[in-house]
């Protein structure tokens, strides 16, 4: 059992960083602070994908010597794609997070305050 | 030309959002026109692609010439060829219906909405016209994106009722990432139909079904699918009225339509209905989703918000048609999609030309109404009748579909709620229209004289678009036997 | 069976369709020029009608498909003799109804003229859809368009009562549309058509425990548009329309194509071998029979004209679908008859209400006393009327009753010769007073004695339909061998068995 978390310790933390993440997004009250659940939230899924390409002793998927088929041994190399992947969705991610602070900012304008429950009361 | 148009549906709208920027930078005025144009020509490409897949079947487009699996690959089968020209036609009614309201409501950010507009619509057609998982994803944000800031716009409620929204968005959208994540660790496929070849040997395995589970909790989110449909009604009550009449009727059919293609295409049939409940379960909540949207519809004042809850109550109706597993609930489901687009367009259109005439939207100050704008509410007696399922308005023949489809499935309860969902549908748009055509009063009824009719009728660029979705509700209905046998009955997804 | 393509069914329902459009973009400004669009389509409706008729005579089936539906039904018009009959009656009287309304309307100042026409030519469109309708889908459609269009008119007034009225109208019917489309759909999914056939097409279809439960709720459904008891209550609820409405509500369309669709569903989708076989012909024919009865002592407890009229159509409606059921050829031959000779009675008791409401602003029995003197051509012809609704020859209820009572006999069924006379007993019962107090009673607050008459715009039509109720019941072929239109259709379920 112990080995089990030991050994895939990465995916623990990627669960415990999303359960994290997670709470803020829904549980807490200030809106800053569900932006940087959200933020927590989206690291961890980076972490898992990270994770699922990760290898012990793996090496960049760069052809450093030599050509021809002897080069190419797929076994050492960390597969490059999660990590493209992340690229693309870090890119959504900062996306996201401009948009919810410029949200925040038309928010404050509005109602001179970023905690939710004041922000219903006035809205009624 | 003609076999670059799968891209084309995307890359026009992408283009013409900085063609825009630029133009409308230079001058406000350019912009409505750059856009009409825009959707004008990705409609054009998306019925050279139905008429592509149509004459002579499948249209797989590799982007950049990468080979699939590893690149990125454009799939146009008949499901999507038949829900792209949905989206470009209605993005191009909602186009050109904004010009009053946004000069009306946006009057400062005209350049900005246009911009957005097209983002948005280019996001939902490149959910719909992709075949990778991840590129769907990416889609999927686009479009949300696109969605908060266009919500942002909105009246005083609106960028808190968009901030709620892109939390749950975001859930959303992280969920469906990570059930991209699992499918691939288990495969290393991000392709759809490389897949739905690689799954079934693996339909054991468990990450498989934790990658299934991320999916319909990140869609159900996106698809607003009732208990995760919180965000819907706050957001679209509080845009303005172009946006709510183009995310409305949109958002939730793309939705949808990712619904059907993940659980029946990348997921086979037999491992969403038979291994997993998934199928029954989507069916319950469905059921749940449109009586209670219905029901809240009831408890309603404001029509638009009233709306946004029978909106809810339709994604149930879509997603018990894809739930029932079977072929017939299933052509209800996809026949839903362009109808309840339509129906969607037609009434969140009306209640924009309401507030653009007429200020408010409260039902009970709606009166006299059909004096002042006939036609307008016409088309909302229309789309109305469709809602409630009357024929022959298109709304009753997917009805019918649905209905035979849960008979098929011998889902008696399911046939009850469509069924009472229909009366509830009833009495809520009845209570509308009573309050805008009759007037109770305790004797003779004193022609009101001084009101001219039609006098205070939508402008041209509002009323024709709502014509033109009125005209496409009463006539779809009729022609659904033609839809149906030339393109529905082969977007079905093998297995059925 | 012959069966010929035919577009003309098409036009007939088209045809007032276009006119509804017309008549709502000529509008108020042009009074005249709107009303005669309803009096020009009326008329052409009723040629192209008329125009189909020695087709149907000669044993032919006029045929019109329009579209495919959904696989295996498509939207069809299929003119059978049945067919025939009911839109020979439904545009005959949409005739006179016509120039009724306009001298109505006109009489009374009514507001929402425009609306009030409009919807009216939309019901006339949605009862020949009814009436030439080829197969369950195709009815239902016509039937909901039925539905919607008629909540306008039970709503006319705009009173706190109408409103009411026209929700209860609603609720009822929407409600009864449901049931219906439930059964269309498990019909199709048992069959995979829906398309009419003389002496029904479920036969060896389902099991007798399913087809039980679907007959039992088709008749439910078209049950509350033909006011079968305890369906009925908002019958009487929608007097509050206009009393052209309501004649149209009574004699032409509405409650008319409840009872058509009850007779379709009896003869054309379940047919007499699968009845006889399920034993549920008695069954209804009883549910029919007490409808029948109760419905005529509570026509005695009203004193609202319009309301004592309701209560008689629901018990005359009672007593087609009881013909029906009871699945003898004169039977339904009269049952079929009475359709029609009842819609010529029962049009000329409202025309004749409307005629004193317009008149005098009388609505109740207690008041008409001695106002046959001041209005002698209308109460005439209520006279003639009523006559013929209790079964006196020579109107022509006489003729659907004495076909009725033979094909009771027929069916070994005497208990139902004695509900007919019963309920003939109860409409004498109901009727008479009214007739004999406006003739002979004195007054109770002095009226004109001297001849002074509705309008003649309303009094004309209800003098012809009064008089053509007389024709029918002499020569019962006079106009279109309509009788024969009757005989043939039931001769046509029947050679089925």
């Amino acid at each position: 059992m112990f080995d089990l978390i030991i050994s895939k310790y990465n995916y623990w933390i990627y669960i415990i960083l999303m359960m994290i993440g997670f709470y803020a997004m829904i549980g807490k009250k200030n809106l800053v602070k569900k932006i940087i659940g959200m933020n927590i939230f989206q690291t961890a899924i980076i972490l898992f994908f990270i994770s699922t390409a990760s290898k012990k002793g793996g090496t960049l998927p760069i052809i450093m010597h030599g050509h021809g088929a002897h080069a190419v041994k797929a076994a050492s190399y960390i597969n490059p794609l999660p990590h493209v992947l992340m690229l693309t969705a870090i890119v959504v991610m900062v996306s996201t997070l401009g948009v919810a602070l410029a949200i925040v900012i038309q928010i404050y304008r509005r109602y001179n305050t970023l905690e939710e429950n004041e922000i219903l009361r006035l809205n009624k | 030309m003609m076999l670059q148009a799968p891209v084309l549906i995307v890359v026009i709208p992408l283009m013409f959002t900085f063609v825009a920027l630029i133009f409308g930078l230079w001058k406000k005025g350019l912009c409505y026109p750059i856009v009409l144009i825009a959707l004008s020509l990705s409609f054009l490409a998306t019925l050279q692609t139905l008429n592509i897949v149509i004459t002579s079947g499948i249209i797989h487009y590799r982007l950049g010439n990468w080979n699939p699996p590893w690149g990125i690959e454009y799939v146009v089968d008949y499901l999507n060829a038949f829900v792209l020209p949905v989206i470009s036609f209605v993005a191009i009614m909602v186009a050109i219906y904004s010009k009053k309201s946004v000069e009306k409501e946006l009057s400062d950010k005209v350049v900005y909405f246009y911009c957005i507009f097209l983002l948005q619509v280019t996001g939902f057609l490149g959910i719909t016209v992709t075949g990778d998982m991840f590129n769907l994803y990416v889609f999927l944000e686009i479009a949300s994106l696109a969605g908060y800031a266009l919500i942002t716009m909105g009246e005083d409620g609106a960028p808190f009722a968009s901030f709620n929204y892109l939390i749950f968005g975001t859930i959303g959208a992280c969920f469906y990432l990570l059930g991209v994540g699992y499918l691939y660790a288990a495969t290393g496929s991000l392709n759809m139909a490389d897949l739905a070849r690689l799954l079934p040997d693996l339909y054991g395995s468990k990450v498989i079904l934790v990658g299934f589970s991320f999916f319909m909790v990140g869609l159900a989110i996106k698809m607003a699918l009732f208990p995760l449909h919180v965000w819907l009604p706050d957001a679209y009550t509080y845009a303005p009225s172009s946006v709510s009449a183009l995310l409305a009727p949109l958002m939730t059919k793309v939705g949808a339509y990712v619904l059907i293609r993940v659980i029946y295409t990348v997921f086979k049939p037999y491992f969403s209905i038979e291994i997993l409940p998934a199928a029954t379960i989507l069916c319950w909540i469905a059921a749940a989703a449109i009586i209670f949207g219905a029901a809240m519809a009831l408890a309603q004042t404001d029509l638009k918000r009233m709306l946004t809850y029978i909106l809810v109550s339709e994604v149930g109706y879509l997603a018990l048609g894809v739930g029932l597993g079977n072929r017939n609930g299933l052509t209800g489901a996809i026949l839903h999609i362009l109808n309840d687009a339509f129906m969607m367009l037609a009434l969140f259109m009306v209640v924009g030309a309401i507030m653009y005439r007429h200020g408010g939207r409260r039902i009970s100050e709606l009166r006299y109404l059909h004096k002042k704008m006939p036609f307008t509410m016409a088309v909302f007696v229309v789309a109305a009748l469709s809602v409630i399922g009357i024929p022959p308005t298109c709304g009753f023949f997917s009805k019918w579909y649905l209905i035979l489809g849960a008979i098929n499935a011998h889902g008696w309860i399911f046939v009850a709620v469509l069924l009472a969902s229909s009366l509830l549908n009833a009495i809520l748009f009845f209570r509308v229209i009573e309050n805008i055509y009759l007037e109770p009063h305790d004797g003779d009824i004193v022609e009101n004289h001084d009101m001219v009719a039609g006098a205070e009728e939508s402008p041209l660029t509002m009323l024709v678009p709502i014509l033109i979705a009125g005209a496409g509700i009463l006539s779809l209905g009729v022609l659904s036997g033609k839809i149906i046998s030339t393109i529905i009955q082969f977007a079905i997804p093998a297995g059925f | 069976m012959e069966t010929i393509v035919s577009i003309r069914p098409l036009l007939a329902v088209l045809v007032t369709l276009v006119a509804a459009l017309l008549i709502i973009f000529t509008g108020e400004k042009h009074r005249n020029l709107r009303e005669f669009w309803t009096i020009l389509a009326s008329l052409l409706k009723f040629s192209i009608v008329i125009s189909m008729v020695p087709f149907v005579l000669d044993g032919k089936i006029l045929k019109y498909t329009i579209i495919a539906l959904t696989p295996g039904v498509s939207l069809q018009f299929r003119v059978d003799q049945f067919g025939m009959f009911f839109g020979v009656l439904a545009s005959a009287l949409w005739i006179l109804t016509s120039v009724y309304s306009i001298g109505y309307v006109r009489g009374l100042n009514e507001h929402a003229q425009t609306r009030y026409f409009f919807n009216f030519a939309i019901c006339l469109s949605a009862t020949m859809g009814i009436a030439f309708a080829g197969n369950l889908l195709t009815l239902f459609i016509f039937y909901e368009i039925l539905t919607v269009a008629t909540y306008p008119l039970v709503a006319h007034k705009e009173t706190e009562e109408a409103i009411i009225g026209g929700r209860k109208y609603l609720v009822y019917t929407l409600t009864a549309g449901i049931v219906i489309l439930f059964a269309t759909i498990f019909i199709y999914s048992l069959t995979g058509s829906l398309d009419f056939k003389a002496g029904g097409f479920l036969l060896g279809k389902g099991s007798s425990a399913t087809l039980t439960f679907l007959f039992v709720i088709l008749i439910l459904g078209f049950g509350v548009k033909a006011a079968l008891m305890p369906m009925h209550e908002w019958l009487p609820t929608a007097m509050v329309a206009p009393t052209p409405v309501s004649a149209l509500l009574h004699a032409v369309a509405v409650v008319k194509a409840g009872v058509f669709g009850c007779l379709r569903v009896i003869l054309y989708v379940f047919g007499p071998v699968l009845l006889h076989k399920l034993d549920l012909w008695l069954i209804l024919a009883y549910f029919a029979a007490f409808t029948v009865i109760v419905s005529g002592l509570y026509a005695l407890a009203q004193d609202n004209l319009k309301r004592r009229l309701a209560f008689s159509t629901i018990n005359n409606l009672a007593i087609i679908v009881m013909g029906a059921s009871l699945l003898s050829p004169n039977s339904i031959t009269g049952g079929i008859f009475h359709i029609g000779s009842h819609g010529f009675m029962k049009i000329t008791l409202f025309f004749v209400a409307g005629a004193i409401y317009v008149k005098t602003h009388k609505e109740n029995i207690s008041e008409l006393d001695g106002l046959g003197r001041q209005m002698p051509l209308t109460f005439g012809a209520f006279a003639i009327a009523a006559m013929g609704v209790a079964g006196t020859p020579p109107v022509c209820g006489f003729i659907s009753k004495w076909y009725l009572a033979i094909g009771a006999l027929e069916a070994k069924q005497v208990v139902f010769l004695f509900v007919l006379l019963i309920s003939a007993l109860l409409d004498i019962a109901y009727f008479f007073p009214i007739i004999f107090n406006a003739f002979f009673k004195s007054p109770k607050e002095p009226v004109n004695p001297h001849f002074n008459e509705a309008p003649m715009r309303m009094v004309v039509p209800l003098m012809i339909t009064a008089i053509i109720s007389l024709i029918l019941g002499i020569f019962p072929n006079a106009f279109f061998n309509f009788f024969n239109l009757a005989s043939m259709a039931a001769g046509r379920i029947l050679g089925g068995m």
